[in-house]
Formats: C-alpha cells, structure tokens, sequence
C-alpha cells in the first residue's frame, strides 16, 4: 500500500459572478514511502492547488473538492480530503509538512525566527522553553544554517533568500514528517542557492525516509530529484513514468514539447529552441476533447473526441509495452531511436 | 470550405468557449465591476436624487422658504410645535417657516457648499501634491528639497484641527457661505495632497516607468502621459469621499455657529444648528436636515468605498 | 530608538517654526490686527492705543515676532479675553476633563472596534460582517453633534438612565486630586463619586467614540482580510498550529500594525471632536471653553489651542512612531 494514494482528486472554484473554474479535474498518483514524486506542469495547470488540496489549506468556502486521498503514514488509512479539520490539524507538521515557494512571504515578518521555529515543537512534540530553543537551533543547524542561535533571535527580514528557504525547510522537518510536499521552493532563489536547496531536501530524505512530492515547473529539478514524474496539464495528468522514461521517451505531445523547450550546450550551433506555441490560456474543456488539441503540432480531428483515458503507453513495434508508462494521448509520440540517442 | 479551416473554426469556437474573458484596461475593468456593484447602485442613485433635488428643489418647493407664513400659528401654539399635515408635508419650523420647501432649497446650498469646497481642496491639493511628487521622483537634489519644503507645509496643515483652520479663516473674511466653503476646503487639501503625491511616488518606482526612462522619455513625458493618469485612481475615489465629510464639516461649522448667517438661503447645516435649540420638544426639525446631511453623506461614501474597491488592483480578478 | 527620537524631534522643528510663522501672520491679518486679537473686538480706542503701544507695533515685523516667540516659549499664551485669565492656566485646569472624555472615547472604540472589525472580517459576508460595516459607514456620515442629541433625548431625557449634562451631579461631595474624576474617586475611596462621573462619562464618550469607532472597525476589518490572505498565514496552518495560535501570533499581531497608526492619528482628531460633543453635554473641558472661545472671538484662546493642539499632534505622531517601531522589526532595523 502506497503511503499517499490520490485518486480523481478534482478542485472547483465558485465563480465570483462568473462560471466556476475546474483548477484540477481528476487528478491520480501515488507516492510510495521514501519515494520522490514530481507533479510537473506549467503555471495555472493545477498542481500548486492539488499541494493546497492534500494539506487541506484551500478556503472553506467557495472551493469544491471532489475525489480521495488516502494517506496510511498513522498505520490507519484516512482520506486527507474528508478527515475533520481539527484531525487534519494534528497531522500537518508531524505527518504531512509543506514547503512554500516564497520564503519571504511565507515567514511571520514581525515574529522571530526563533519563535517559528519553537511553536512547531511545542505544538507537536510538547517541547518547550531552553529545551526547544536547543532542538531550533540543532534544526538550523541541520539545514545549514550557520551561528544558529544568533539567528533564532533574527527576523526573516535579516535573513537572506537562501537563508530563509533553510529555514522554513526546518520548520517542515522539524516533526520529522512522513510525507514533504515542496511547491516550487527553488523558483525564488538563485540559481547557486537552488541547487544548494535541492541537494538539502535530497539529503534530508534520503536520512529520514521522508517520501517528497516535488511541485515544479522546472524539468532539471525533475531530472536530478524525482524518481517517478506527473506531467499535469490544464488540470489533468496527460503522463505518468519514471524520471529515465520520462526523459529517455517522453510519449505526450505536451511532455515532448517541454523537453524540447529546454536550451542544451550539446545542441548544434545556430539550432533554435522549440517552444511550444500559444498559452495555457489557449485550451478547450477537456470534455470536448484533448485540452492541449489547440497547441499541438500532432492535432488531428480525433483529438475532439472527448477527454482521452489515461492508458498504458501503446509497444513500440516489437518492444514489449513498457510498464507504469501512462499516457493520455489518441496518438502518443514514438521518440525514434536517433532521436533518444540525441537527447541522452 | 475546406477540411483545414474547418478544424480550425471547430478548435477557435472550443478555445474560446473555455477562455475567460480577457480584461479590458484599468478603467473599463473597473467600470464593469462598478456597474455590477450594489453599493456603487445605492450610492450612485442617492448621489443622483441629491443632485436632482438641488437643481429643480427651488422652482418645485411649494412656498417660499424664507417666508414666515405661519408665523402667527407657530406664536399662539408656543412649545407645540405644527408637525406634518395637508399643506405643509414636513410640518412648520420656529418662526412658521415651511420645512418641506426649505428642504428642498436647503439641497442646492448643501450641494454648493460640498462641491466648491472639495473642488477647491482637490486643485490646491492635487497641484501640491502633483508637484512634490514629481519632483521628488524626477526632480533629483533639488526637487528632493522643493518636496520637503511643500511637505512640512502639508504637516502643518495636518496638525491643525479642522474645526479651528475654520475658525480661524472666519476670523479674517468674515462670517458668510464663502467662508464656510474655503474653510472646508482648505482642510482636505493636505488629504488631496498626500494621496496624490504617494500615488505618484508608487508609479514612479514601478517598472514601466523605468523602462521609459531607460529608453530615453523626456520626464515631463513621463509625468504627464504615464505618472499622473496612472496616479489618479485613488484621487478621484477620494474626490468622492470628500464631498461626505464636506458637507458634515459644513454641518459642524454651521453648529458652532460659523456657518452662514443669511437666513433667507437655508442649507442643511444651518438648519440643523438651529434646530438643535428645539430639539428636546420638536426633535423632528432637527431630524429631517439631519437625515438629510446623513443620507447625502451615506450615498457619496458609498459610491466611493465602490469606487475603492473597483480600482483596488487586489481584488481584481 | 534614541537616534530615531531625536532625529524625529529634530524634524519637527521647521513645522513647528512654520506654525509659528503662519500663525504670527495670522494674528496680524486679523480685522484690527493683534490688538484686537488681545481685547476681542470690543475693545475701545484706548485700550487698543496702550496696547498697540505696549507691543511695539512700530517696531520692524522680525522684532515684533521676536518678541512673540519668546512669549510662546515660556507658554504665555496672553490673558483670555472672555474670563481675563491667562489662557495656559484656563488650558490645564480643564485639561483632565477632556483627557477623560478622550480616554472614555478612545477606549470604547478600541475595545469594541478592534473585535468586531476582527470578526467581521472572520465571518465575511455573514450578517455581523454586514452590520458592522453598515455600521461603520453610517458612523462615519452621522455629524458628530446630532448623534449626541439623540443619544441625550434617548437616554437622559427620556428614559432616565443616564445624566444629561455636565461631569458631576450637584450634591455629590468629591475630594479633588487629579482632575479626573473617575480616579479621583477610587483614589480617595469615594465610590459614590467615581461611579457618578463614570456615569457622565457615558454619553458623551459614546458619541465621541462613533467616528474613531467607525474608523478602527473599518481599518481592522480590511487589515484582518489582507492578512488572512497572506502566505505566512498559510505556512501556520502548515505547520498545524493551534487555531489559537495562528490567530493570535500570525493574524492579529500582523494585522494590528495599521490599526495602531490609525489609534494614534484618531487621538489627535478627538480634541476636535470634543469641542463638539463638550458643548451638546455642558461638559466642562477645553471642548465647551473653545466652544465659548469662538462664540465670543476670544483669540488668545484660540490661538492658544492652535499651538496646544499642534504640539499634541506632533507628539502623538512621534508616540506612534516609536510605538510602530517597537512592534514592527522592519522599522526597527531601518
């Protein structure tokens, strides 16, 4: 049993005035203990609010989620979409733990480092006085931050990005969860800091057996940090693999398009990029067919037949069907043979 | 037609079945959602009676508000005052004056009184603030210094108490409706100032604003074509706001007795103060120009804070 | 925080001197010049000549203001023309009244203001958020001196329960200490005393409140919603904090920072205030004396009060300034 299951998780916004908005319709993947899982997409495809939807910190009103979650990381199995607010409560922090993408928005400006480092302790480990100010400061100092005790004391505003990154990061592991969810927590930073952040969750859950679901738009990360991919469009995943498929043989005209947008130093001189045309604004409703139908350099008239499945990747000629390839295409693209070598 | 374009037209008609509606600019935006707000309704329909009232309130008020028609009716029936009957429809007021037609006249002064005097704390205020602002972002060293100057000035003004600059500019022109008008005028121009001067200050730092810089825009260019139709959002909700604390300081002027003392032009404010002296046995003199003041002042303020809400680039969707 | 005060302090010199200046212009603008400004426009020939002269109104402007400033700097506002005192003596001996009223007013605003904007902002969109936003727009456009009429006709006229004018009833026997009545009654153990004054205070201090009322549930509610839309709020909830914890340590301490400039600012605005509701309840401060001040053009009086009320906004601006800065990091720093 996976520790996290999700299953046709879909979020509704009320309109204001207007017709209500989908941000993810039926959305499903597992995450495995100790496993790293990446939900990649551009922004607005929905897997910023599926993070939101799975730590239960959408707003009461006017948001529909429909769908499960289960989650077996207390040896019980509950549904994080239906569990009462207050049980919800008394898992965040301990069980589940969430990384933001803004760490200066995301840190109390007028509350000590110190003291948001504490509050998490003592809510959930009873710790309290000298004896959580010792384990902040031994938190700090895990994530990498230097003179721990002297920042305890600091505000957020004192700390540089990298800095405060740590620290929020400290307060996610600080209960030592089962599961991390981080939602693009490099995107901020520089691009030395980012890598520095990446290589800190990557220890933090290979030492703990912490499982991370890493949100990003950012295929690198994908690259050096996920064991299994979700490519998400438009509120749906349209491909599901391990990081090597993924990359090696990407199926999904959209995935493709993506691995195809990314500057290479091994690409020939004066080869341009391939970007893929038009907007995330440019889409049909997937009951009317493939919501990405309007970008795609492969769209054929079949493509309107209403939302595709999410199926097993079609074999390759003679090759045997690859296995937990999942596709959600009428006429998946073969990366031919050449081509894989090239993009090796 | 053929099969090409065919599933283009089929893909176009999905695509923008799914697109929201692209926003219009700032102004048409805003518009929209003015439109579909209830407060901007209310606000907007008391603002327009008020208006409509003070223009036609003279011809169509029954009897001539200063005469004291009644007069004698009023004297004999001492302490018992004629409230509401067939001829007079708000009753008599203490000298047997009708109160329904000094309402109605009463509306143009009120009105005068709010717009002349928040036009005059709007130019002066607006040019001030305008300048300093400008001169602060564009003027370098010595527009930093021209800044300082009209702001100390602008803080002056603030630490003064409405009610005493009134007071005090009475002193000098007199006591008349003139007074009453420059007085309540002259408090809103540090608001009127301030707000423009941040507004513009917040543009002025903004990334467009550089990049017309960087690529060479004169700055008055600047100013004029990009800073101040930019910056005036907030200056006109404020227009708006002021013309409610207008015509309650008006009010408050009138009450301590500096308001205007020609009796044969009623307004509101005048009419309330004098009220007041009857009011434990005939408090509905007193109300029905209070009401009036209230409701006016209701009405402006909320088709402002609508107006507020509708600019706030916040909430805009 | 010393090299701010200073520093603020400092800045508040060119104001104060431009005050001055304004003010100096002002006297002499007036119909007959200082000279009337000291007698009121009663005065005969004579007394304006000896006065003229014991001016020194021949003298250049520069020492004529010299000599002013001088004046000002001990204080010496010159003698009320109305009650021949001088006019700082009329100043401090009704300052506690006012001070009371001010406080009695700043207090219901506060403790009443700040949770319900608080709640409102909560509860968005339920009858309560509607309420006290209706509430608050309506307190806003209610000039300041009917709503005392009414709470007065109400209240005291009518039903009896509370007094209708003035601070103290006739026949309470009172020791006074202070000035404040309220303190002073528990100071000497009067209780009868105390309660009596409190009891004064009622009215007058809830019709001064409505505007500051009315501002700080406005200021709270739109503080509270920005706030609760913040990232840091989400990340408390993250961590699965108490809801105690996220309200109080994340939301309010946040959302608190506007609502305490808006308090200080507000206080200044109540000496206005006061002279209004003093004189619908006869309530002895500097309210109803300036409401008498400018009946009878008593100008050293007036003049007096510009300067006093002047001194109190910039003092309480430097207040707020030092109070923001203990409460906001950022400031601190900067």
């Amino acid at each position: 049993m996976p520790l996290l299951t999700v299953d046709e998780l879909t979020v509704t916004f009320a309109g204001r005035g207007g017709p209500d908005t989908t941000a993810v319709s039926g959305v499903s993947f597992t995450v495995d203990q100790g496993e790293v899982v990446g939900l990649v997409g551009e922004s607005g495809c929905g897997k910023s609010v599926t993070s939101l939807a799975l730590m239960g910190l959408l707003p009461a009103k006017g948001v529909t989620v429909g769908g499960t979650a289960r989650y077996t990381g207390t040896g019980t199995d509950v549904d994080l979409l239906t569990l009462r607010r207050s049980a919800l409560r008394d898992l965040r922090g301990t069980q589940l733990s969430m990384i933001f993408q803004d760490p200066l928005s995301s840190l109390n400006p007028v509350v000590p480092i110190g003291v948001q480092v504490t509050e998490i302790l003592s809510r959930h480990r009873g710790l309290r006085g000298a004896a959580a100010r010792k384990e902040a400061a031994a938190l700090l100092d895990r994530v990498g931050i230097p003179d721990p005790t002297r920042r305890l004391k600091e505000y957020p505003h004192q700390l540089s990005g990298g800095m405060r990154q740590r620290a929020l990061i400290a307060m996610a592991v600080a209960c030592a969860p089962r599961l991390l969810i981080a939602d693009e927590p490099t995107t901020a930073l520089d691009v030395t800091i980012q890598a520095q952040i990446l290589e800190l969750l990557r220890e933090l859950v290979d030492d703990q057996g912490t499982a991370l679901l890493m949100i990003t738009h950012d295929l690198g990360v994908v690259a050096g940090l996920c064991d299994r991919v979700n490519v998400l469009y438009a509120g749906k995943a349209v491909e599901a693999a391990d990081r090597h498929r993924l990359f090696a043989d990407p199926a999904h005209p959209y995935t493709h398009g993506l691995l195809g947008s990314i500057p290479r130093l091994d690409a020939p001189r004066g080869e341009r990029l391939n970007p893929i045309r038009g907007s995330i604004n440019d889409r049909i409703a997937w009951e009317d067919g493939c919501a990405f139908a309007p970008r795609c350099d492969f769209y054929t008239p079949q493509c309107l037949g209403g939302a595709p499945p999410l199926a097993d990747r079609p074999a390759d000629g003679a090759a045997a069907p690859p296995e937990g390839h999942l596709v959600r295409c009428v006429h998946p693209v073969h990366t031919t043979a050449e081509a894989t070598e090239v993009s090796r | 037609m053929s099969k090409t374009t065919e599933k283009i037209d089929r893909l176009a008609e999905l695509t923008t079945r799914t697109t929201t509606a692209s926003g219009g600019s700032l102004w048409t935006e805003a518009l929209r959602r003015l439109r579909s707000s209830k407060m901007a309704l209310v606000g907007g329909t008391v603002m327009a009676l008020f208006i409509v009232i003070a223009i036609v309130g003279p011809w169509v008020a029954p009897y001539d508000p200063t005469a004291q028609t009644w007069r004698d009716e009023v004297f004999t029936n001492r302490g018992v005052f004629i409230g509401p009957r067939g001829d007079n429809w708000l009753g008599l007021d203490h000298l047997g004056r009708d109160m329904f037609s000094r309402m109605l006249v009463g509306a143009r002064q009120t009105l005068l009184v709010g717009v002349v005097s928040t036009v005059l704390g709007f130019v002066v205020g607006a040019l001030v603030g305008g300048l300093s602002g400008a001169a602060l972002a564009f003027g370098g060293k010595a527009g930093q210094r021209l800044d300082t100057v009209l702001m100390r000035f602008i803080d002056m003004m603030l630490a003064l108490p409405s009610l005493l600059l009134a007071v005090s500019v009475a002193a000098i022109l007199g006591q008349s409706l003139t007074t009453v008008m420059i007085a309540v005028g002259v408090i809103q121009i540090p608001v009127f100032a301030r707000l423009l001067r941040g507004s513009m200050l917040a543009q002025a730092g903004s990334d467009y604003v550089l990049a017309a810089r960087a690529l060479g825009v004169r700055r008055r260019r600047i100013v004029l074509a990009h800073v101040l139709p930019n910056s005036l959002g907030p200056v006109i909700v404020q227009t708006t706001l002021a013309l409610a604390t207008a015509i309650i300081e008006a009010a408050a002027l009138s009450y301590l007795g500096l308001g205007n003392p020609d009796a044969s032009q009623p307004e509101w404010g005048v009419m309330l103060s004098q009220a007041q002296r009857f009011f434990d046995a005939e408090p509905m003199m007193a109300v029905y120009p209070a009401l009036g003041i209230i409701i006016t002042a209701l009405g402006f303020t909320l088709l402002g804070e609508a107006m507020r809400e509708a600019l706030d680039p916040k909430l805009r969707s | 925080m010393l090299r701010l005060i200073v520093r603020r302090l400092l800045q508040l010199i060119p104001t104060l001197l431009g005050l001055s200046v304004l003010l100096f212009a002002w006297l002499h603008q007036l119909p007959g010049g200082p000279a009337s400004a000291l007698l009121g426009e009663r005065a005969t020939e004579e007394d304006r000549r000896a006065i003229e002269e014991a001016l020194g109104l021949d003298d250049p402007v520069w020492v004529q203001y010299a000599r002013w400033m001088e004046r000002l700097v001990r204080f010496d506002f010159g003698e009320s023309v109305r009650t021949g005192r001088p006019v700082w003596e009329e100043f401090l001996q009704r300052f506690p009244a006012t001070v009371e009223l001010a406080f009695a007013a700043m207090l219901i605003a506060v403790v009443v203001g700040i949770p319900l904007g608080y709640f409102a902002a909560r509860r968005r969109g339920t009858w309560l958020d509607l309420t006290a936003v209706s509430g608050s727009l309506i307190g806003i456009c209610i000039p300041v001196f009917f709503l005392g009429f009414i709470l007065r006709a109400v209240f005291a006229v009518n039903l009896g329960w509370l007094p209708s004018f003035g601070r103290q009833s006739t026949g309470i026997d009172a020791t006074e200490i202070t000035g404040f009545y309220v303190l002073d009654g528990l100071l000497t153990g009067e209780w009868d005393a105390s309660w009596d004054a409190l009891q004064h205070l009622v009215l007058p201090g809830l019709a001064l409140a409505s505007i500051p009322l009315a501002v700080i549930v406005r200021i709270t509610r739109a503080s509270v919603l920005d706030v609760l839309g913040e990232d840091y709020v989400r990340t408390a909830e993250s961590k699965g904090l108490r809801r105690r914890v996220v309200r109080g340590r994340h939301v309010l301490r946040n959302a608190l920072l506007p609502v305490v400039t808006t308090v200080g600012l507000l206080t200044g605005s109540l000496l206005s205030g006061a002279v209004l509701t003093e004189s619908v309840f006869a309530f002895g401060g500097i309210g109803s004396f300036i409401r008498d001040a400018i009946d009878t053009r008593d100008y050293p009086v007036l003049m007096g009060f510009i300067l006093f009320i002047a001194l109190l906004y910039v003092a309480i601006n430097l207040l707020v300034d030092i109070a923001y800065s203990i409460i906001d990091p950022r400031v601190r720093v900067n």
